[in-house]
């Protein structure tokens, strides 16, 4: 039985289903509130979920039933000092040491927990880089929005923060640095695009079988890095546009990505009225639309960063996605079909397998 | 002491109270004090900075209150959503 967390702006709703048709509703949690984000860690069975009330703020929850009762995880709040508060808790990975958890919110912002989410502390080596004062937000605020833990080695982790590019550390989170070489910011002055900071990163791919290998869906551009993140290499040829937010990969093939492809900037939906997953097997050489199954007449969708997710590897390895106009598709073959998993939901933020 | 006096979900999260008379001398003082009685409430009312969250209205004897603003025995304070809140 597979579990979907959907996170939506009016709610958690909790998917289950075996079969390639709609799942069943099993729960909804947070009635209008947005949830921006919900997972399940799978050593300790608890769920937690980003959830932003719109009067109330930001907070982490979390539980051992998602139909129980939900705890807050009130640590989770920028210290005195820092004169700086949560505007929104963007994502919770697990991380590589036991019981560890890292949480990356807005303002650009890491905490860690190692006591599996119930307290948290914020991350004081990337809180007090001395480049800060010139980080600027993209449109979603300044959102560190990526964890890419490497596999069996706590001290090297990397972060994709919106719009301050990628940064990665060696000692778990004591210094960091930035990886920004070969990325291309079109949006700025030509002048500019070499030396400025402003650089937006959407999401981070990190390929378990080979984690020196990452997969970047940047603000105009898809990129891979053979260097654990300090130089990146333009794949975006053979994509109908480069604009997009999410995108994962098959852990049993280094070589994978699966994108989303979006018009633009200024135009964020689905291109060419179609759906289609781009996928590629060849590192970002060639792409390959999978279609089948998913709508393709007139359909103008726009897919969130964390609304994108994947289980399992290889051919039967689940795809998930979630559209801000409410639908759930889903594959159980690698993206070879496709099927809606929830037809109506209110509008999608994240979507993870439980 | 001054009187908070509270709606949902904020009355749930203080354990039913519709009311609760809390000590302080300023509206923030006071909003502390619900969190350490109450503590599923830390966070819903009061920012990390103490301010009171942007879309969140405390009325003071029916005058809207920022965190700094003085409050003395009897005060009433609503604590209320804003209606400029949750467009999302």
């Amino acid at each position: 039985m597979k579990e979907l967390l959907v996170g939506t702006r009016k709610g958690l709703f909790v998917l289950r289903g075996d079969t390639p048709e709609p799942f069943e509703i099993v729960t909804r949690a947070f009635a209008g509130d947005v949830v921006e984000y919900a997972m399940r860690d799978p050593r300790s069975g608890r769920y937690f979920a980003s959830v932003t009330s719109g009067f109330y703020g930001p907070r982490l929850m979390w539980c051992d039933d998602p139909s129980g009762e939900w705890e807050h995880a009130d640590t989770l709040a920028m210290p005195t000092d820092t004169d700086a508060t949560i505007e929104r808790i963007w994502v919770v990975r697990v991380g590589e040491a036991p019981d560890q958890l890292w949480a990356g919110v807005d303002p650009a912002a890491l905490f860690e927990s190692r006591d599996g989410g119930r307290t948290w502390e914020l991350n004081r080596g990337l809180w007090n880089q001395p480049s800060r004062s010139e980080w600027n937000p993209g449109n979603g605020g300044l959102c560190l929005h990526s964890i890419s833990t490497w596999p069996g080695d706590p001290q090297r982790i990397s972060l994709g923060i919106s719009a301050v590019g990628t940064w990665h550390t060696i000692d778990g989170g004591e210094t960091w640095t930035p990886g920004t070489k070969g990325l291309v910011p079109r949006y700025m002055p030509e002048e500019l695009r070499e030396t400025t900071t402003a650089l937006c990163v959407h999401n981070l791919w990190r390929p378990p079988s080979m984690p020196e290998r990452m997969f970047l869906q940047f603000h105009g551009g898809v990129y891979r890095s053979d260097d654990a993140g300090s130089t990146w290499i333009d794949i975006a040829a053979g994509l109908p546009s480069d604009f997009g937010f999410p995108i994962v990969g098959d852990p049993a093939d280094p070589d994978s990505a699966f994108v989303i492809p979006m018009n633009a900037d200024v135009d964020r939906v689905t291109v060419d009225g179609k759906l289609r997953v781009y996928e590629t097997r060849d590192a970002g050489a060639s792409w390959t639309a999978r279609t089948a199954g998913l709508p393709q007449d007139d359909v103008y969708l726009t897919v969130l960063r964390e609304a994108f997710d994947r289980d399992g590897e290889g051919d039967t390895m689940g795809l998930w996605f979630g559209a801000t106009s409410g639908e759930v598709f889903g594959s159980m073959d690698a993206g070879a079909t496709w099927f809606t998993a929830a037809p109506r939901l209110a509008p999608v933020t994240s979507v993870r397998v439980a | 002491m001054p009187v908070v006096l509270l709606r949902s979900p904020l009355r749930d999260l203080a354990g039913g109270n519709r009311s609760l008379q809390l000590p302080g001398s300023t509206v923030g003082q006071v909003l502390r004090a619900l969190e350490s009685t109450w503590p599923k409430t830390t966070g819903w009312v009061l920012d990390e900075r103490g301010a009171v969250r942007q879309h969140v209205n405390v009325f003071v004897n029916g005058e809207r209150a920022s965190a700094d603003v003085s409050v003395a025995e009897g005060d009433r304070l609503h604590v209320l959503p804003s209606i400029t809140g949750g467009s999302r």
